[in-house]
Parts: structure tokens; sequence; C-alpha cells
């Protein structure tokens, strides 16, 4: 499991180093950060002493380097708007989003292990069949549409639940939770149904059935193990959107998240913070893919051994 | 063959006259695109303790249908309509679901074709053997291992302490029949189906898994149902043989007497086709044409379409399978003009 690790770390390196590139250059593409923080009547040395003191007086290539020899200690400069570390911004609001994608994957995954494999059990039974159109509905939804209808039914109407804010008790969690949940769940739960027709319908289980299993020990003890590996991938793509995703629900929800984070960084041009916020999404993305591997070698035998030891 | 002795609770007992196994009038239909198919038309035949009866039929001809509607394991597709599955006197297919999972283990158990499917490819073998007696003898996880180790050890699986935590795919295809089959004969079962154990094997191999059924056979009583196309294997191995044609039997009786004079001409083409009375230079012999769709069988004989001795009464009216006091039946109109040629 060590090696494998390591290989798989190696192999992240490259891309990830790719991202932080991409990342100096399309910042410096929105626009000049000196004319957004200044006032139109600042005079031509004020702007000049501004953009020495941030050092945008330098060529392009000498502030990519000052960047890079930065971010390899982890310094990503101050943020212009608030003056804090732009590392220390981060990391105060990153623990935000991945509690809440956390809580969501969490529910969303046991959520449609149930549905799903109740589904597959009998395909084509009334179970099945709403299960298959409530999963697709919910596939289908568009996440923004469904938080703001649940602001305007929930929050304005029927003032069950606050709109916004994470200052309170467990209700606060509701409307964010639920928002992102939907999607994720309605895939999920195809995914599981699918998997788990095939592996239902495989020989070892009806091995299972001749030795007299029941049919929770069928679902539980044989098929299910089979059908996660599918699951397991596409549940690592859906938490890799959940981390990008957090954009949406966390400026209409106004939890400072990475996600708001973001955002604002992009719009009052705060280059560092900006950079240290999509450095860390990405490195998260690529924490979760190497995860995703993890748990396909832990579930399934046949790739665990494959690995040289 | 056809004993139709008054089932008795007492059966298991009484291993000599009473079946272990019997199968009478089986019918299962077959949902398909094109509507209801019968896949499996009035099926019987019966098997007692010690016995092996081959199901001889080529691809499709409803002898693995038969062998899981026995077990319980149809596919949802298919659906049993009519008949008996009588084991230790009482008839399974009237069973409740809890009350056909009390069977399956301790009475009837079952061996498919390719043993790599078979197994649970995320659970060590030592796992899967020794889960009958977890559920039905109630064994902890420890002792139902030990179990498996012995089972192991007794279908010849080296080293069985060590090879019990491996998982299927570690095993060759030979060492996984063996596995099957020890899993199958668990609970020393009154019946075990063999559904063509050992097509995907090769042909020393096959040779040991047949050895490896029939030493467990003698040492634990059961009835075996061979599943099979290959007709040495009949031969060699089976007391009684039921030729299957187009989802209906259309021969039985004693093996050997079957094979030296065949009554029915798709039994008789059978065993005509075995290369061992070829002539070098001259085609093979075979039976022309293939069996029909099932969706079209036809009104009369099912097998007027490759018969050779088809004559308009084919065409007209099926032929029942008919007993003819010796033990064996047919079920063809002239089946006593094929005993005379």
């Amino acid at each position: 499991m060590i090696p494998f690790l390591r290989k798989r770390m190696i192999s992240s390196a490259i891309p990830l180093f790719c991202v932080v590139l991409g990342v100096f250059f399309l910042a410096r593409m929105t626009g000049n950060p000196v004319d957004l923080y200044l006032p139109l009547s600042a005079t031509a040395e004020q702007r000049a002493e501004f953009s020495a003191a941030q050092g945008f007086d330098l060529s392009i290539p000498a502030q990519l380097w000052n960047y890079l020899v930065d971010a390899a200690h982890l310094d990503f400069g101050t943020s212009l708007r608030t003056g804090q570390p732009a590392t220390e911004m981060v990391l105060d609001a990153f623990p935000v989003t991945l509690q809440l994608a956390g809580v969501t994957m969490l529910l969303a995954i046991t959520g449609a292990l149930l549905v799903g494999s109740l589904a597959a059990y009998r395909p084509n039974s009334l179970v099945d069949r709403i299960a298959s159109l409530l999963s697709m509905t919910a596939a289908s939804i568009p996440d923004f549409w469904f938080a703001i209808m649940g602001v305007l039914v929930f929050g304005v109407s029927l003032g069950w639940l606050p709109t916004s804010g994470t200052l309170g008790g467990p209700e606060i969690w509701v409307l964010p939770v639920a928002t992102l949940l939907i999607r994720p769940f309605g895939v999920l739960v195809q995914v599981v149904r699918g998997s788990m027709v095939t592996a239902l319908s495989a020989p070892y289980v009806k091995i299972a059935r001749s030795k007299g299993a029941t049919p929770r020990r069928v679902i539980f003890g044989h098929a299910l193990r089979n059908a996660v590996t599918p699951v397991l991938t596409v549940a690592g793509d859906l938490a890799v959107g959940l981390v990008n995703g957090a954009v949406i629900v966390e400026t209409i929800f106004g939890w400072p998240g990475i996600g708001k984070l973001m955002i604002d960084s992009i719009l009052q041009r705060d280059f560092a913070v900006l950079q240290a916020a999509v450095l860390l999404t990405a490195v998260t993305i690529f924490a979760l893919n190497i995860l995703v591997d993890v748990c396909h070698a832990l579930t399934d035998p046949r790739v665990r051994l494959a690995v040289p030891a | 063959m056809t004993t139709t002795a008054a089932p008795s609770p007492a059966a298991a007992d009484i291993p000599d006259n009473t079946p272990a196994l019997d199968v009478e009038g089986l019918c299962v239909d077959l949902s398909t695109p094109s509507g209801q198919v019968r896949a499996v038309d009035g099926v019987s035949f019966s098997v007692r303790r010690g016995r092996t009866l081959a199901l001889l039929g080529e691809s499709g001809c409803g002898k693995s249908m038969t062998a899981l509607s026995v077990v319980g394991l149809l596919d949802p597709a298919a659906e049993v309509t009519g008949g008996a599955v009588r084991v230790r006197g009482s008839d399974t297919l009237r069973m409740s679901p809890a009350e056909r999972r009390k069977l399956a283990g301790p009475v009837l158990s079952i061996v498919f074709q390719d043993a790599l499917t078979a197994l649970n490819p995320v659970q060590p073998v030592g796992r899967q053997i020794g889960e009958p007696f977890r559920i039905h003898r109630g064994l902890s996880r420890r002792q139902a291992h030990e179990k498996a180790i012995e089972l192991m050890t007794r279908v010849g699986i080296p080293e069985p302490r060590q090879r019990a935590r491996s998982y299927p795919h570690q095993f060759s295809g030979g060492m996984r029949q063996r596995l099957l089959i020890a899993m199958a004969v668990a609970l020393d079962p009154d019946v075990l189906i063999a559904d063509e154990p050992t097509t995907a094997l090769d042909v020393t191999v096959q040779a040991q898994i047949m050895r490896l059924l029939r030493d467990l056979q003698d040492e634990r009583e059961m009835a075996l149902v061979l599943i099979t196309h290959d007709l040495a294997v009949v031969a060699q191995r089976a007391d009684d043989v039921v030729v299957m044609y187009a989802g209906t039997v259309v021969e039985n009786g004693p093996v050997r007497e079957v094979f030296a004079a065949p009554r029915h001409p798709y039994t008789r083409g059978l065993l005509d086709s075995v290369p061992e009375h070829a002539v070098r230079g001259r085609p093979l012999p075979a039976v022309p044409g293939s069996p029909p769709e099932l969706s079209a069988v036809p009104a009369g004989c099912v097998f007027q379409d490759r018969c050779p001795l088809v004559r308009e009464r084919c065409v007209q009216e099926r032929p029942t399978l008919r007993a003819s006091g010796d033990g064996r039946s047919a079920a063809c109109h002239f089946s006593e003009e094929l005993a005379r040629a």
C-alpha cells in the first residue's frame, strides 16, 4: 500500500505544478489590481508606489519566480483586502467547506446504498420505479434553483429555517446540505441500483442463495461489496464536484467557506488569496482521487493484490 | 426410473426405494421480448441416493433451466408453471421461500460450470466454504473457518490453512472447481446437482474433478444429477440418463441399455456423431440442422425437422413419453422400428 501511495503522489505532482502556473496567469488576465484598489483620482506616483509595494512593477517572469519561491515555503502573500496572510485565510475557510461536503457525501452515500439496493433487489417493482423516478428527478434539478426555492419556501414563506449564516443550531445545516445533497444522491442511487442489479445476477449470488442465504445476507454479505467499485468512482467525482460546487451554495447561504472566499477574491482581484485557495482546492481534489484508489484497493482484493509488494 | 412411490416424511431415512429427488411434469416458462415461451415442457425424472442421473442434451435444450428450477434459483424472467419437485416427501415448489432456504445446502446443492464467477471475488474462499455452516448450523466464524479447512483438505487443496485466506482469483481453474465442490457438499446434501462441472477445464483436470465427485458421492451417499452434453462422461459416470431435446424428455432409461440400443432417433443421432466411429477422409456424422427456436417449436414431434425417419404422423401428433416396461421410455411413434433397425 505504501509504494502504491508514493507512486500516486509523485504522479500527481506534475499536474499540480501546472495548476500552480495556471492560477498565476489566469488571475492576471482578470484585470489590473492597481486600477481596482486605488481611486480614479490617484496620482501616477501613488500608483507606482502601490505597485512596487505589492511587487506588481516587476516583469511577469520575475513575479512568477517570486510567487513560486514563496509558494514552496507555503507563503502565498498577504490579502489585498484584509492584510491577513493568505494561507491563514484559506485555512480558516477550508474546514467550513470540508464539513459541509463531508456531511453531504456521508448522507448521500449511505442513503443511496440503501435506496439503490432496495430498488435493485426486485427490478421493475413498485419500489424500483419510485426510486428510479425520484433519483432521476433529483439528479436533474439545478442546485441553485433548488437553493433559491428552498429559501423562498422554508425561509421566507414558512419561516421554518434560517436563510443564511452559520450561527445557530442544527437547523442552519438543513438548507445548504439539502441543496448540495440532492444531485449526488440522485446520481448515486442510479449508480448503486445499476451495479447492484449486475451483482445480484452474478453466479456467485446464485451460489450464495443455493447455500440458503437470506436476502439480507445475499445483498449485504455478497452483492454490495462487489457493487461498490463503480459507486466509489462516481462518489469520488461527486465529492470533487462538491468541493467546487460549494461556491454556489456558500454564496447563496453565506457560509464562509473556501468557495465564497474564492468568489470574493476574484471580484476584488485579491490574487494572493485566490492563488492559495485554488491551490488548496486542487490539492484536495488530488487527495480525493488518491483516496478513491485506496478505497478500491481496500474493497477489491484483485486491485489490492495486483500491486507488487 | 419413474418411481412414483408414495412419499413418506421419513423418506430421508430409507435411502433404498424412495427417490432422493423426484421431479414430475416440470414446466418452466420464459419471458422473452417476443412473448412467453415454454423452456421446459413436462420434464420428469427421479434419482435415489448413491445413484447418478445424467441430463443429456445440447445447449438450450432446457437442462440447466431444469436444474435451476429444482434448486429454486431461476432468473426472474423464468417461472415454474407446473409440476412438482419432491425431496424428503415434500414438494419444494409449494414451499415458502424460507422453507426452501432450509433445504438449500443440507438437502439440495448445486455446482456450476464456471467456478471463477461462481465464487465471490471479494471474499476469502475459506469464508465462502464455511458459510453453509454459519447459515444452517449457527457455527461461529472461527468454527466455520475450521470446517472450511477440513473441506478444503478433503477436496485436495494443498496447504489449506494458508489458502483459506486467499481469494478466488489466486487459484487455478481446477482448484476453483474443487473449492466450489467443497462448498456444495459441506452439509452432506441428499442431492448434488452438477451443471457441466468440467466444461471450462482441460482434459486431465476434468478427469480429476470427475473422480473427486465420484469419491464424494460414494462416501456421502449422495444422489448426483449430472448435467452435461458430453456422451463420454455420461457413459462412464451415470447409472441412468435422461435425454432432453427442445425442453422435453425424448428418451430415458439405464445408460448402458439406452446407449446400446437407443429408441429415439435423436439419441441415435447423438451416439452416431461420436468421432470414435469416424473414418478418415469422410465427414464426421452429425445430426443435421439445429434445434427449433423455443418460440417456434412445431406442433407435432419436436424433433421432426431433423429426424431421418419423419413421417406424416410426426407432423400431426406429438408423441408422448411411453414407458416400455423395462425401465425405459421414449417419445417416438416409431421407437419399436428404431429398436429393430
